[in-house]
C-alpha cells in the first residue's frame, strides 16, 4: 500500500484506448460487468424473498415492484447477465485446463458466449 | 531470529500473500454454481409471478429451500471475491479499504437476510 506517495516518472505502456476493440477483450470486460452487475438482481430477489417470508401485505407491495416493468427489466437483464457470466466462466475453466488458448479458438469462444447467452436467455424465458 | 528463509516464506504466495487461494475458490464455486444455477433459475422464475400462497408453497419444499440457500451463500461469496478483485484493480488507498469493507459487509447482510427469509418459509 504505497499509494499516493511520491509519483515517479515511468514510461507508460499503451493501455486500452490504444487498441481496437476485439472480441477477446470485449468478452473479458463483459464478464466483469455482468458478474458485478448481477448484484442488482440478487438484491431485488432477496428483498422479494424477505417480503414473502414477512407476510401477505408486505409481499403484495414488493411483489408489485418485482413483477412490474421495472422488475421484469431487472430480472430479464440479470438473466442475460447470468447466462453470459455462466458461459464465460465455463470458458475460463476450459482455459485453466490449458485448452482453447490459440487466437482462433479464443475468438470463437468469445462469440459463443455472446450468442449463447442470448439463446439461453430466450430458452429460460420460455421455460418459466 | 527468523528461522524461515525469505524464499521459503515467498514460495506459493505471490503478491496477494495468499497464493492461489482466491483463484481456486473462484474455480470451485464456479463449478458448484454452474451445476446448481440452471435448476434454480427455473424454480425461481416459476415462483416469481405466483401469488403469496404459491410462493410459500414453492419455498416450503426442502429441495428448493436447500438449493436456494446454497445458490445464495455460494453465489454471494463468489460475488464478494469477484467484486473485491474489481476494487483492487481500480481503487487505491483508503478508498480501496472502505470499498472492500463495504462489499464484504453488504454481502454478509444480503446472505443473512436471504437465509432468514428462506428459513422462515421452509420451517
Amino acid at each position: 500500500m504505497t499509494d499516493e506517495a511520491t509519483p515517479v516518472e515511468r514510461p507508460l505502456s499503451p493501455h486500452l484506448q490504444i487498441y481496437r476493440p476485439q472480441i477477446t477483450s470485449i468478452s473479458s470486460i463483459l464478464t466483469r460487468i455482468t458478474g458485478n452487475g448481477l448484484i442488482v438482481g440478487f438484491v431485488l430477489g432477496i428483498w422479494w424473498l424477505l417480503a414473502a417470508a414477512a407476510g401477505p401485505e408486505y409481499f403484495g407491495f414488493v411483489n408489485g415492484i418485482a413483477t412490474s416493468w421495472f422488475g421484469d427489466l431487472v430480472f430479464t437483464l440479470s438473466l442475460l447477465a447470468l447466462w453470459y457470466h455462466y458461459l464465460a466462466g465455463l470458458r475460463h475453466l476450459y482455459w485453466d485446463a490449458g485448452h482453447g488458448l490459440d487466437i482462433e479458438t479464443a475468438e470463437m469462444l468469445g462469440w459463443a458466449c455472446v450468442m449463447g447467452s442470448v439463446l439461453l436467455t430466450v430458452i429460460t424465458l420460455f421455460l418459466v | 531470529m527468523r528461522y524461515l528463509t525469505d524464499r521459503k516464506r515467498a514460495v506459493g504466495k505471490g503478491a496477494s500473500g495468499t497464493g492461489t487461494d482466491h483463484h481456486w475458490y473462484m474455480t470451485v464455486s464456479a463449478v458448484g454454481l454452474a451445476v446448481m444455477f440452471p435448476t434454480f433459475l427455473i424454480v425461481f422464475g416459476r415462483a416469481l409471478g405466483r401469488d403469496h400462497a404459491g410462493v410459500l408453497e414453492t419455498f416450503a419444499s426442502p429441495f428448493v429451500a436447500i438449493l436456494s440457500a446454497l445458490v445464495l451463500v455460494i453465489g454471494l461469496q463468489h460475488f464478494r471475491k469477484g467484486a473485491e478483485t474489481l476494487i483492487e484493480d481500480y481503487m487505491r488507498g483508503m478508498n480501496r479499504k472502505f470499498a472492500i469493507v463495504f462489499v464484504i459487509t453488504f454481502t454478509y447482510f444480503l446472505m443473512a437476510t436471504g437465509l432468514y427469509a428462506l428459513a422462515r418459509m421452509a420451517l
